[in-house]
C-alpha cells in the first residue's frame, strides 16, 4: 500500500466523510516525509490531522517519515479534489464554487446565505428556499 | 524583524482573545459562531507571527503588560456589539492593507498571504454590519455612532511609519461603508498612541490576568 493510499484512509476529523487527501491539506509524499498545509491557520483540526497521520504512519510501519508543514502557497479551496467535493455534496454539504450555491439536498439554485460564519472555520450557513432545508455550505477560500 | 512580528502577532493574539470573550454571549448564534470564528483566525495568525519571534506559548503567556506591542485599539473592551463591530471595522480594513503588502516581505511573506485571505473575510463581515446597524433602526444607529466614536481615537496608532502609505486608501473604504451606513465620519480628534512602546490602557491587564491565569498558575501544564 503506498504512502499516498495509507493517507486516503485519514479522516478529516470535523468532517469525516472527506480525507486528508481529498481536501488538499497533503501537498506532497517524498521518501521522507508528508508535506501538509493547513486549511486556515486557526483551524483546531490542525493539531488533530497532524496526529491522525502520524498514528496512520505508524501503524503502516512508516514510523521513520517526518510530516513537515509549509503555508506557502496558501491553501484555497481549488486545492480540493473532484471526488472530494463530491463526497461533500453527498454528505449534505455543498460545495465550494464561484457560483450561486445549490443545495445538496433538492439540488436547487434558489438558496440565501444566512451566515457568513458556520459550525466550523471552512463554512458558511446557507437555507434552501425550495426544500427550506438549511444547509453548510464550504466557503470559497 | 522581531519587534515587527511581536507586533504582528500581539495585534491578533490581544483582539482574538477579546473577541473570544463574546463566546456564549453574543447577541444571536450566527454572531456568536462569527465572533468565534474571527477569534480562531486571529490566535491561529498569532501563533505564526509569534513563533518568528521566539516559543509562542512563552510569549502569550509569559510576558507582563508593559512587554506586549499591540496597538490601543485591539486591547479596547468590548462593549455593545456595536462597540465590537465598530473596532472590527476599524482594524480589519487596515490589517487586510497591512497583510496585503506584507506579501512580498522575506520573513513575513507565507504568514501574511495565507492571513490576508482570512482577514479580508473579517474586514467585509464588520462592513456589513456597520451598514446594517446605521441603516438599522433609531436605537442601533445610535450606537453604531457612538462605537465608532470610542474607538475613532485609537485609528492614527496604525499607521505609523511602516503603514503610513496605507492610510489613502483606508480612509477610502472606510468612508465608502460609512456612506453606505448613512452616517458620517466621526470627528477628528488628537489620536492616543502608545501600545506599540508598551505603553497600554488599563484594559490590557484585566485581559491579560484572564488570558494567562492558568499557565502562570500551573506552570507547564498540559492538556
Amino acid at each position: 500500500m503506498s504512502v499516498l493510499d495509507i493517507l486516503r484512509g485519514v479522516p478529516d476529523p470535523e468532517i469525516p466523510v472527506v480525507s486528508v487527501v481529498d481536501l488538499g491539506i497533503v501537498r506532497d509524499v517524498r521518501d521522507d516525509a508528508v508535506v501538509i498545509t493547513p486549511t486556515y491557520t486557526g483551524c483546531p483540526a490542525t493539531l488533530a490531522i497532524e496526529k491522525s497521520i502520524r498514528e496512520a504512519l505508524d501503524a503502516s510501519g512508516h514510523a521513520d517519515m517526518r510530516i513537515e508543514t509549509v503555508l506557502s502557497p496558501p491553501w484555497s479551496t481549488d486545492w480540493i479534489s473532484e471526488e472530494g467535493r463530491e463526497k461533500l455534496r453527498a454528505y449534505g454539504i455543498a460545495p465550494p464554487s464561484r457560483h450561486q450555491a445549490r443545495c445538496p439536498h433538492c439540488g436547487s439554485a434558489h438558496t440565501e446565505e444566512v451566515s457568513r460564519f458556520g459550525s466550523t472555520p471552512c463554512k458558511a450557513l446557507h437555507r434552501c428556499l425550495d426544500c427550506a432545508e438549511p444547509f453548510d455550505r464550504f466557503k470559497c477560500h | 524583524m522581531r519587534e515587527r512580528a511581536l507586533r504582528l502577532g500581539d495585534d491578533s493574539l490581544i483582539l482574538g482573545q477579546r473577541l473570544s470573550e463574546w463566546c456564549g454571549h453574543a447577541p444571536m448564534l450566527e454572531v456568536d459562531l462569527a465572533l468565534s470564528n474571527i477569534a480562531l483566525d486571529l490566535v491561529g495568525q498569532a501563533t505564526l507571527f509569534l513563533g518568528l519571534a521566539g516559543n509562542a506559548d512563552e510569549l502569550a503567556f509569559h510576558r507582563d503588560v508593559l512587554d506586549f506591542k499591540n496597538c490601543l485599539l485591539v486591547e479596547q473592551p468590548n462593549g455593545d456589539f456595536a462597540q465590537t463591530v465598530a473596532r472590527q471595522f476599524l482594524f480589519s480594513n487596515w490589517q487586510e492593507l497591512m497583510l496585503r503588502e506584507l506579501c512580498d516581505s522575506k520573513e513575513f511573506g507565507a504568514i501574511a498571504a495565507k492571513s490576508v485571505k482570512e482577514v479580508a473575510y473579517h474586514a467585509r463581515y464588520a462592513s456589513e454590519w456597520v451598514v446594517r446597524l446605521g441603516d438599522g433602526t433609531e436605537e442601533s444607529r445610535a450606537r453604531m455612532v457612538a462605537g465608532l466614536d470610542w474607538m475613532w481615537r485609537f485609528v492614527d496608532e496604525l499607521f505609523d511609519d511602516e503603514t503610513a502609505g496605507l492610510r489613502g486608501e483606508w480612509d477610502a473604504r472606510i468612508d465608502a461603508a460609512l456612506m453606505e451606513a448613512g452616517l458620517d465620519r466621526p470627528k477628528a480628534r488628537r489620536g492616543i498612541k502608545g501600545g506599540r512602546d508598551g505603553h497600554h490602557s488599563e484594559h490590557l491587564g484585566h485581559l491579560l490576568s484572564e488570558m494567562q491565569f492558568l499557565p502562570r498558575a500551573y506552570p507547564g501544564a498540559v492538556w
